[in-house]
């Protein structure tokens, strides 16, 4: 018997450190991957309620989390290489030409 | 508390340390690593909640595909390996919006849900089960999941092609 | 015949019930405004250019106005109706008839002339450039005298007045390509203008003294009658009315404008001043004779003081002229200082000036035409270049001779019989002085009438061309005027009932009498003048036997050398002096008022103009400046980091998650 707050917990925990990763991080893979740690949370939260409720919805749709974000990350990379090709650098802060 | 709960906390232990070294690293290498191991621990904690089909796809697709494609791209893009600031300068805006957030989700939480109330039972979810669930009820939301992967995948591919100009 | 039109007043007063053709009388005006619009706007392409409307409408008035004469020959009464004009604060114009037995007389006159006039002129004006437009000035001119005739109240007569003043411009300058032509047209406007202006202010105080509550002539004679007004109020308002006749009658010392009015085409004389505009001033007197009867008695004294004045001395002028139409201008304004004379006579007098005119008119208007014959013929207007016409032009002469014995008076013809009603109207007021004077006059006017036609119709051709008989239009209506001049005088006669005195007449109307020794003495007078004329002027001579009066001649051809006085004692100051002094105070004081106001308003525009481009473009532009400041600050976010628009994500979400949650 797990306690659900301790889950939710879990998966909060989860989610603002991803969050605090995406907006602090310089290099681009660094980003994509903070943004796998909320991806996950979000599953953890799924889960977990899923076998609260007895409901197959929440795993179903976690798998399906996880394959979007597969699809995602392979997006990601692409184009972080393409970004590298171009401008010789992934460093976030020097990818800034939509500026004033 | 029960045992489930006690290997629970320490699993959810390692995963938030693990994650929080994921975003501390100084070493991209490291980041990645520190990267596997935080799945890892989300997987058995699929597995401790009884969901094994889905904690090991996680297993399987995380940190066997996506962690390799990661260290893919960290070395096609020569990332810098070795002691240098990865931090950009808005970090304190992020740590103010990272505990922000946590505040609020922990409040939500607490206010909606009793602290002894509702407690997971464990349950077996067979994989049989979810293979039903998906390709009865969820067919569609699964084909077209397959169709995204399908443009990711020639995506990726159209995108990393060399320019073939002479 | 004559004896079965007479009836008693009381008979007849039961036996006329209605208003007979009086009622329509307005008609008669109204027609030929109608064909002086349509002569004008349609008269160049009507065949024959445009004489036929005017003939037509003037012919139908005619007509209209022996019906309107009938009703008074069978002893009908005066009518008067009117409708609403305007109303100037308590006075209220109306647009009115009164149709009494003069008014028929005066209808019957002037469409019978005016006829006579249209259908003279299709052939004297035939060829003409502006033959059209003369007809259409013809027609507004007789509407407006028919206007003035019917009027029954003085603002109307005074616009027929003036639409005559301005018809008789148009008329008289009609070959306004003469200098000549032109200047007389001016000079006749002018002067009559001189006289109009008294006029006016004797309408205006007669109206005032009415207390501002009507302009109607009779409403106007009851009340000077009645003794309401004071009789220093009624003298000037009659005085000042005189001016206006003394203007438009051409009495002296306005007369100067009527011979020189001979510039204009003959058929204009014949119309305008012989028959019925230098009428009008007569005629205006004659209806408002309560005014001048009312008023003290000096005003009727100083008008049969100008009246003979005018009378003897235009009849001296006619003896010395050449041109054969100035002759008749200067008879013409003996003949009207006549009937100012007998104005001054009471009514009596007044009467026997109605029928002077009444006869004169017809009489006058022959000779006129007459003369206009010849000269078409001769294609000149100098006596001196006619002679012995009487043999090519056979029915010119006797019509003209006709006219002209009727001028000197001889009996049985119209002059005699209205001569000797004047001449009996002065010795029953006793009046010696004018009697005598006028007796003269009227031999002096038959000597200048048989020179006029020796001159013309005997003795041998002195001119250059080949004079022949005019066309039908024109000898038509000469034949007719002269029958014209043989019948009316009967009808002023004392042994015939004199039917015309029952038709005009002041308060009632009076007992005519055939006094035998006045009637002797006129014959004998115009006898006396017809022969010395034959004797003078039996036999042409080159230099006019008058000559051998010295320097009196030379008074005379120089017209007492009014024309000169009035040309160096008024125009030429006014002209050159005045005009200068008052266009000095307008080039130098008014407009430097008006330049001033305007240079101070371009000082005021330029302060304004200050103001707007300092404060409020400066407030525009500062705006600007301020949207473009705020502007340059906000652009900061757009830091093309990623990261901290997602920054601005997540706290803009957990804004979002507090507000919602707390609400």
């Amino acid at each position: 018997m797990i306690r659900l707050p301790l889950v939710l917990f879990f998966s909060a925990a989860l989610f603002s450190i991803g969050v605090y990763g995406v907006l602090a991080r310089r290099n681009a893979v660094l980003v994509l991957m903070s943004i796998e740690l909320m991806l996950n949370a979000v599953n953890v939260n799924l889960i977990g309620f899923s076998q609260l409720w007895r409901d197959l919805t929440g795993q179903v749709f976690a798998l399906f989390v996880i394959a979007i974000a597969a699809a995602e990350v392979g997006i990601g990379l692409a184009i972080v290489i393409l970004i590298y090709r171009n401008r010789e650098t992934i460093n976030l802060d020097e990818v800034s030409l939509l500026k004033w | 508390m029960s045992s489930q709960e006690y290997a629970f906390v320490v699993l959810a232990l390692v995963g938030t340390v693990s994650a929080v070294r994921v975003v501390t690293a100084r070493n991209v290498v490291r980041a990645a690593l520190y990267l596997v191991a935080t799945l890892a621990s989300v997987g058995a904690v699929y597995l401790l909640l009884g969901s094994e089909f889905v904690g090991w796809v996680q297993i399987l697709i995380y940190v066997g595909a996506i962690v390799i494609l990661f260290l893919f791209g960290l070395m096609l893009t020569k990332a810098p390996i070795g002691r240098e600031a990865l931090d950009n300068r808005s970090r304190a805006i992020g740590a103010l919006v990272g505990l922000a957030i946590l505040a609020g989700l922990v409040f939500l939480i607490q206010n909606a849900f009793a602290w002894n109330d509702p407690k997971v039972e464990l349950a077996q979810a067979t994989s049989g089960a979810i293979g039903e669930a998906i390709f009865r009820h969820y067919v569609l939301p699964f084909e077209a999941v397959s169709f995204v992967l399908l443009a990711a995948l020639i995506g990726a591919v159209v995108l990393s092609r060399k320019d073939e100009r002479p | 015949m004559v004896v079965a039109f007479v009836l008693t007043q009381e008979e007849v007063a039961e036996a006329a019930g209605s208003a007979g053709l009086t009622r329509y009388a307005w008609v008669i005006a109204l027609l030929p405004l109608v064909s002086a619009a349509l002569t004008l706007f349609f008269g160049k392409r009507t065949p024959g250019r445009g004489w036929i409307y005017g003939v037509l409408t003037v012919g139908t008035g005619f007509v209209l106005s022996l019906g309107v004469l009938w009703h008074f020959v069978t002893g009908g009464g005066a009518h008067a109706s009117a409708v609403d004009w305007f109303q100037i604060g308590s006075l209220e114009m109306m647009l009115g008839q009164y149709v009494d037995g003069l008014t028929a007389v005066m209808l019957v006159v002037v469409t019978a002339v005016s006829l006579c006039v249209h259908v003279y002129s299709i052939g004297y004006m035939h060829g003409d450039s502006r033959f059209t437009w003369f007809y259409v000035a013809l027609s507004l001119f007789t509407a407006a005298m028919l206007n003035v005739v019917i009027a029954d109240n003085l603002f109307q007569l005074v616009v027929g007045w003036e639409v005559m003043g301005f018809c008789s411009y148009i008329l008289i300058g009609h070959w306004w390509e003469e200098h000549v032509n032109s200047s007389s047209a001016i000079k006749a406007f002018i002067t009559t203008r001189i006289g109009d202006v008294p006029f006016l202010f004797g309408v205006f105080v007669l109206i005032a003294a009415t207390g501002f509550t009507t302009s109607n002539i009779q409403e106007i004679g009851h009340l000077v009658g009645g003794e309401e007004m004071a009789r220093g109020t009624v003298s000037i308002a009659a005085l000042l009315l005189f001016g206006g006749a003394i203007g438009k009658s051409a009495q002296f010392p306005l007369h100067v404008w009527l011979p020189d009015a001979m510039a204009g085409p003959t058929p204009v004389s014949a119309l305008i001043h012989a028959a019925t505009m230098v009428a009008a001033g007569v005629y205006m007197v004659g209806r408002t004779y309560e005014v001048f009867v009312n008023a003290d008695p000096w005003v009727l004294q100083f008008v049969g003081v100008i009246g003979v004045i005018t009378a003897v001395g235009a009849g001296l002028l006619g003896l010395v002229q050449d041109d054969i139409k100035r002759v008749l201008a200067y008879s013409t304004v003996s003949q009207l200082g006549y009937m100012i004379t007998l104005m001054a006579a009471g009514p009596a007098g007044r009467n026997a000036a109605f029928f002077h005119l009444f006869t004169h008119a017809f009489f006058k208007a022959l000779l006129f035409l007459g003369s206009g014959s010849v000269i078409h013929a001769c294609h000149t207007n100098n006596m001196s270049e006619m002679g012995g016409l009487r043999k090519p032009m056979p029915v010119t002469f006797w019509t003209f001779l006709i006219g002209s014995l009727a001028l000197a008076g001889i009996p049985p013809l119209a002059g005699f019989f209205s001569k000797d009603e004047l001449l009996v109207a002065l010795e029953h007021d006793h009046q010696i002085v004018l009697f005598g004077l006028l007796l003269f006059t009227a031999a002096v006017t038959a000597f200048y009438t048989a020179r006029m036609v020796l001159q013309t119709f005997f003795g041998t051709y002195r001119g250059h061309g080949h004079p022949h008989e005019s066309p039908v239009s024109m000898t038509g209506p000469l034949v007719f005027l002269a029958a014209a001049t043989v019948a009316v005088g009967f009808l002023g006669f004392a042994e015939t009932g004199a039917p015309f005195f029952d038709w005009v007449f002041l308060e009632e109307p009076e007992a005519i009498t055939f006094v035998p020794w006045v009637a002797a003495l006129s014959v004998a007078a115009a006898g006396l003048g017809l022969l010395g004329g034959w004797a003078v002027y039996r036999t042409w001579r080159a230099e006019d036997p008058l000559v051998a009066l010295g320097s009196a001649y030379t008074l005379l051809a120089r017209k007492y050398y009014l024309d000169d006085i009035y040309w160096k004692g008024i125009i030429r100051p006014i002209r050159d002096e005045v005009a200068a002094f008052a266009n000095w105070t307008n080039q130098v004081v008014i407009d430097g008022v008006v330049n001033g106001a305007a240079t101070v308003t371009r000082y005021l525009s330029g302060g304004i103009k200050a103001f707007d481009e300092e404060v409020i473009d400066g407030a525009v532009n500062g705006l600007g400046q301020t949207a473009g400041f705020t502007g340059g600050l906000l652009r900061y976010l757009q830091s093309g980091n990623v990261q901290r628009y997602a920054a601005f994500l997540f706290a803009g979400v957990v804004i979002l998650a507090v507000i919602f949650t707390r609400i």
